[in-house]
């Protein structure tokens, strides 16, 4: 689809941004997975305000799902290896 | 003015390159916003009314006040860790490739 509107400079340039706005929705999408499975799992009862444990667990619930995440292809690609 | 979209025909090329890039951003950001809406409403109904009545009541109201609160949050917790980490681990593979 070429647009008569835009010249090459600056389709490339659009090109780019879309790119760039695309990562940023990809970013946004992981967050509220996280946060959408941290919240149940850290989150028991409604209070005025988070509190640390509950903070600390909101964190180390990314964190570890990312070291999951890691720890799983690791571990496909030793066994990968070995066969 | 057919071929020309709905951008109009008036304004230089700058311009309508802008008005797409501002698009774009509002339309992502509203996208964003909804998805938001739509996990407050999930949890916070799960939460708070846990036996559905005739009507919302105040306590009821009071506890979906404090939960969107909570919330977003949460999600600013959520958002600043994994934020940290893949800055992190880029950073680890010498900004080759990585999450």
């Amino acid at each position: 689809m070429s647009n008569p509107n835009f010249d090459e400079a600056a389709q490339r340039e659009l090109a780019k941004f879309l790119e760039a706005e695309q990562a940023k929705a990809r970013l946004q999408q992981s967050i509220h997975t996280f946060c959408d499975l941290a919240f149940d799992k850290c989150v028991t009862k409604i209070g005025n305000k988070l509190d640390r444990s509950e903070e600390a667990c909101l964190a180390n619930t990314v964190d570890r799902f990312l070291d999951t995440s890691l720890f799983i292809v690791r571990r496909l690609e030793e066994t990968k290896g070995s066969m | 003015m057919s071929d020309y979209g709905n951008y109009g025909s008036s304004g230089s090329m700058e311009a309508k390159k802008q008005q797409v890039m501002d698009q774009v951003r509002s339309e992502l950001a509203l996208a964003n916003a909804q998805e938001l809406i739509n996990k407050i409403n999930e949890k916070c109904f799960a939460k708070c009314v846990p036996k559905p009545g005739a009507k919302l009541d105040s306590s009821e109201q009071a506890c979906i006040s404090k939960c969107m609160d909570r919330y977003m949050e949460a999600w600013n917790i959520v958002s600043r860790t994994y934020i940290n980490r893949v800055q992190r681990e880029s950073q680890n593979m010498g900004g080759a490739g990585g999450l």
